[in-house]
């Protein structure tokens, strides 16, 4: 045990809270190409949740992560404070990104805010919902249930799609196509 | 006419930046060039380890000489860079085939205490089954982490849980056990390929 560092705080990730331009591009890219996909969102008040998605799980895994875009039209920010789902013990709200070489993850302790007009994304390599205490593994293809808790808006029930274990996006299928993990 | 012709020259110009833009990577990524610092007063990346896999074998670092290998940190409590890592691990050896028998890869957790011997056998059932699962005792994860300049620490989640930040490139080492290089985490798929067939190739 003579390792542990429980709770020293995390070098901050300034980085994954202010959307790069290729960021902003992508989200604007991912926006117009959403009315063509298959709809696969879900509204409450001024908040749209789109294609929320999680990965299939080796087996054993005790953890998965979720991932969607959380969109705000309202004139007032909201917060995604927590939620739960009918595949976990429990879930939190994380972010992680990829420093020097070194994996760094930690929960969004005040929740993740989604300013008025912006929409935040969830994604590998990001912030993500951090699915704790598996019930079972979870296969490529298959949906499952959850509900997110917002501050303002209050519970949203949507329902995850499971992609491949190696998917980096939505609608991926295989993850074949993706070049260079998000990060 | 002149529209075009600003069009053509647009499209040169986006032509020219892509084709500087993969000589960038191409030279930052160069797997042949050694990184190795051993000489200059800083010691070489990797050394001697003894682990128990997830078949229950002890290995140790002794019993991979002759072979390239490449080392990955990590435990099976991560939501995202391990399983993809290993995910992406298992493409690269279906890719290289038969070669691909030469190189052994490594996963070892830095979470000995929730990755037994047995979670680790579950959990590699999902990928390619060349692929070696190793634990040990906190004492012996912490040698193989020295000796590999690897870093991980635990991190608290909620109530008494907790999740682990870790070097997340895969090391690659060759058949006499010296670093040549990483895999990094962020580089294309196609990069990554490429280093482990020079690899294999020796
Ligand atoms: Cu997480």
């Amino acid at each position: 045990m003579s390792n542990h560092l429980v709770g020293r705080p995390a070098a901050p990730f300034r980085r994954a809270r202010r959307p790069s331009l290729t960021e902003a591009l992508l989200a604007a890219a991912l926006t117009l190409s959403a009315g063509a996909a298959l709809a696969h969102d879900f509204r409450a008040g001024a908040l749209t949740i789109d294609q929320p998605w999680s990965r299939a799980t080796p087996a054993g895994a005790q953890v998965a992560g979720g991932f969607m875009t959380i969109r705000n039209a309202g004139p007032a920010e909201d917060r995604l404070i927590g939620g739960a789902s009918e595949i976990a013990g429990r879930l939190e709200i994380h972010e992680m990104g990829v420093v020097d070489g070194v994996m760094r993850m930690r929960p969004v302790e005040q929740g993740l805010a989604i300013k008025p007009g912006e929409a935040v994304e969830l994604k590998p390599g990001s912030y993500h919902i951090m699915f704790f205490e598996l019930k079972r593994q979870l296969k490529q293809g298959e949906r499952f249930k959850g509900e997110l808790q917002f501050e303002k808006a209050g519970t949203i029930p949507v329902e995850f799609a499971v992609e491949s274990i190696g998917a980096q996006g939505a609608g991926q299928g295989s993850g074949a196509a993706h070049q260079g993990h998000g990060g | 006419m002149r529209k075009l012709r600003i069009a053509l020259w647009g499209l040169l110009a986006a032509a020219a930046v892509a084709a500087a833009g993969l000589a960038w990577q191409a030279s930052r990524g160069a797997p042949n060039a050694p990184v190795r610092t051993a000489g200059a007063g800083i010691a070489a990346v990797g050394g001697p380890f003894r682990l128990t896999t997830h078949e229950g074998k002890t290995l140790s670092s002794a019993d991979l000489a002759g072979r390239p290998f490449a080392v990955f940190f990590g435990f099976t409590h991560c939501p995202d860079v391990c399983p993809t890592t290993l995910f992406e691990l298992s493409e690269h050896l279906k890719a290289l085939g038969p070669r691909g028998d030469d190189l052994r890869v490594l996963f070892i957790t830095v979470d000995p205490e929730r990755d037994t011997r047995e979670l680790l056998a579950t959990y590699l059932s999902s990928f390619d089954p060349r692929i070696i699962g190793l634990t040990g005792t906190r004492e012996e994860i912490d040698a193989v982490t020295v000796a590999y300049k690897a870093t991980y620490m635990k991190v608290r989640t909620s109530g008494d849980d907790y999740t682990m930040n870790h070097t997340a490139s895969v090391y690659l080492m060759d058949a006499r056990g010296r670093f040549v290089g990483v895999l990094d985490y962020q580089e294309p798929r196609e990069t990554q390929l490429q280093k482990l067939r020079r690899l294999v190739a020796g």
